[in-house]
């Protein structure tokens, strides 16, 4: 059986960054889950920082310059996203929703995504559910139901907030990607952009007799 | 190989002096631009329409006929009509006019234009860009080959025993070629009807042009209007260039730099690396275009975008001149390998060739008005319908002796 295409997306702005720890952990997480299940899986991660020109100039010109090309690539013929933004004023950072918004509108169809955060305090936990799932349940793909938010309390002490520790909702959330992952075919299926959805003599009424 | 250049009416300040040329200076200066394109020896004209400032074009026909009185052997040609919002009606109308004036020289390009707006202030719906596109164009196409329509569609309102006038020249109808960037609809859309396909080429990728070159070329084939090879190609491109290539740089940097569309965006280096634009000496012009071909095939049409973000009327004759002495290396190295069985760009002379052969092509002349404004049979003398064949009536064009039938026998 071919490996598994998990393709990890990193939006923090600084090096180090936790939201890219936070990608990682996730990403290690999602493999062994999926090992667990007998299935290989290979990963490439973007970090968001390195293409950020690249996208300014997608925005404003309509095609992606080559590095670009290839990570919108590998998430259009993906088997898993995840997707790890930082919370910035509320919501996911601004790189991160440009990024989206190149991303031709049909290439996450039916993605299975693990969805990540960073933020200062616990209290924007919720940006999870408010902002960033709804990106993906509008560009049809899947996002897991737990999403993993990783306040800067998270990284020290095991007990987090004191309901469940970060690494259990790394866990959990990796095994319930992994149970979608394995079962799809995505990174299998032909993606043409230039592909006709049908022959033109049913544009024009049945001209063609096709 | 036709060459040529193509402007998209925009006007722009220019960025090394700040000023902005008022219409009238840009619509003075595009027709001396068209005619230095003919004395410099280029082929091709072919001017954009839009119906918002900054451009100026909004009416192509009426600026064309005049080119086409100043000028005696350019092609007239359109980047691009608007095939979804104006009426195909009126298209069908104003390009058989041009045509006649021209003397032949009059071919289009049909878009589907790409400023939101244009839609509604036509009376249309955006989302409706590509059903619009279609159907305007299959009634476009019989209005010019049919000379009594009835017809109903989605979105126009219908239309019985209508005729276009005047009828295409010749009876031939202008040429058509449809313009996209990576509407693949467009590309089969061409092929369908055997027409010209022209890729934008200037602001993207040349893997996009090569893709969607290739799905027209095949799917012309398939349509059986020949081989694949035959098909009917044109590119555009955009160049900018000094006798010395670092001189080119930097004299096209600021305005690069500041360019609608891409200004502000990749630097100029990033650009030229990615996309068709040359800035530089004649011979990195000619190296560049004369590699198109190796992704797209042998080619019909060769249009450079060179009058636009604000380069002054100097500097565009300059780039005229040089691109006079690049194109007629071009025409000897494309004319070099060319397969015997790739055709030309189809002119009106070829297309009468094609269609009459030795014979003398039709010469449209109309029957009497018969009053009533509705055709009934063939309004035309030299059609051979059962109406044609009729004595042709006299009497008055107007009023009531007009309407009153067989009143004049």
């Amino acid at each position: 059986m071919t490996a598994k295409k998990i393709v990890v997306v990193s939006a923090g702005l600084s090096t180090p960054s936790s939201t890219r720890q936070l990608a990682d952990r996730l990403a290690a997480d999602a493999v062994s889950a999926l090992a667990e299940r007998g299935v290989e899986a290979e990963v490439r991660t973007f970090e968001l920082r390195e293409l950020a020109h690249d996208i300014t100039n997608h925005l404003l010109l309509g095609f992606a310059p080559p590095r670009l090309e290839e990570a919108l690539d590998a998430i259009a013929s993906a088997d898993g996203l995840i997707a790890v933004t930082p919370i910035f004023t509320t919501s996911y950072a601004g790189l991160f929703k440009s990024f989206i918004d190149v991303i031709d509108p049909q290439a996450l169809t039916d993605l299975p995504v693990l969805i990540g955060a960073t933020g200062g305090t616990p209290r924007h936990s919720l940006a999870i559910d408010y902002a960033i799932r709804p990106l993906f349940t509008y560009l049809h793909a899947v996002p897991v139901t737990t999403g993993v938010f990783a306040a800067t309390s998270d990284w020290g002490g095991s007990e987090g907030d004191g309901v469940r520790s970060l690494p259990d909702r790394i866990f959990r959330g990796a095994e319930e990607f992994a149970d979608l992952v394995e079962r799809t075919d995505r990174s299998q299926l032909v993606n043409d952009p230039f592909q006709l959805d049908r022959p033109f003599g049913h544009l024009i009424g049945g001209l063609a007799g096709e | 190989m036709q060459f040529g250049i193509f402007t998209v009416s925009d006007i722009t300040a220019d960025p090394t002096t700040g000023r902005t040329p008022t219409e009238a200076e840009r619509i003075t200066a595009t027709v001396a631009i068209a005619k230095r394109a003919e004395e410099v020896g280029l082929d091709v004209f072919a001017l954009g329409e839009h119906h918002n400032p900054p451009f100026w074009s909004s009416s192509p026909t009426t600026t064309l006929a005049y080119i086409a009185g100043q000028t005696s052997t350019l092609q007239l040609s359109t980047a691009t009509t608007l095939i979804t919002t104006n009426d195909p009606v009126k298209i069908a109308e104003d390009y058989a006019m041009l045509q006649h004036v021209s003397g032949g020289r009059a071919d289009l390009m049909l878009g589907r234009g790409n400023t939101g707006p244009v839609y509604p202030w036509f009376g249309q719906d955006i989302r409706q860009g590509l059903p619009l596109a279609v159907e305007n164009y299959e009634l476009l196409h019989r209005l010019w080959r049919e000379d009594v329509v009835d017809w109903s569609g989605k979105f126009r309102t219908p239309l019985q025993g209508f005729t276009s006038t005047p009828r295409p020249l010749d009876g031939v109808p202008p040429f058509v070629w449809h313009g996209s960037i990576r509407t693949p609809e467009v590309a089969e859309q061409a092929a369908f009807y055997g027409d010209g396909f022209f890729a934008n080429h200037v602001f993207w990728p040349a893997s996009h042009t090569q893709r969607m070159v290739a799905l027209y070329r095949q799917r012309y084939e398939h349509h059986g209007h020949g081989a694949a090879a035959q098909a009917i190609v044109g590119l555009g491109g955009q160049v900018f260039m000094r006798r010395n290539s670092q001189d080119a740089v930097r004299d096209f940097r600021p305005y690069f730099d500041n360019a609608p569309v891409y200004g502000h965006g990749p630097s100029l280096e990033e650009f030229t690396q990615q996309t068709p634009l040359t800035v530089g000496s004649p011979q990195e012009v000619i190296d560049k275009t004369l590699g198109f071909r190796d992704y797209v095939g042998d080619y019909q049409r060769q249009l450079f975008l060179i009058d636009h973000a604000g380069l002054p009327l100097k500097t565009v004759l300059e780039q005229l001149d040089l691109l006079g002495e690049v194109v007629a290396v071009l025409r000897e190295e494309f004319a070099k390998n060319r397969p015997a069985e790739v055709p030309d760009a189809p002119t009106h002379a070829s297309l009468v060739t094609a269609k009459y052969g030795d014979a003398a092509p039709r010469q449209a002349t109309p029957n009497a008005n018969r009053g009533d404004n509705l055709t009934v049979g063939s309004p035309y003398q030299d059609t051979e319908t059962v109406d044609a064949q009729e004595k042709p009536q006299s009497g008055s064009a107007f009023g009531p002796a007009a309407t009153r039938q067989g009143a004049t026998r």
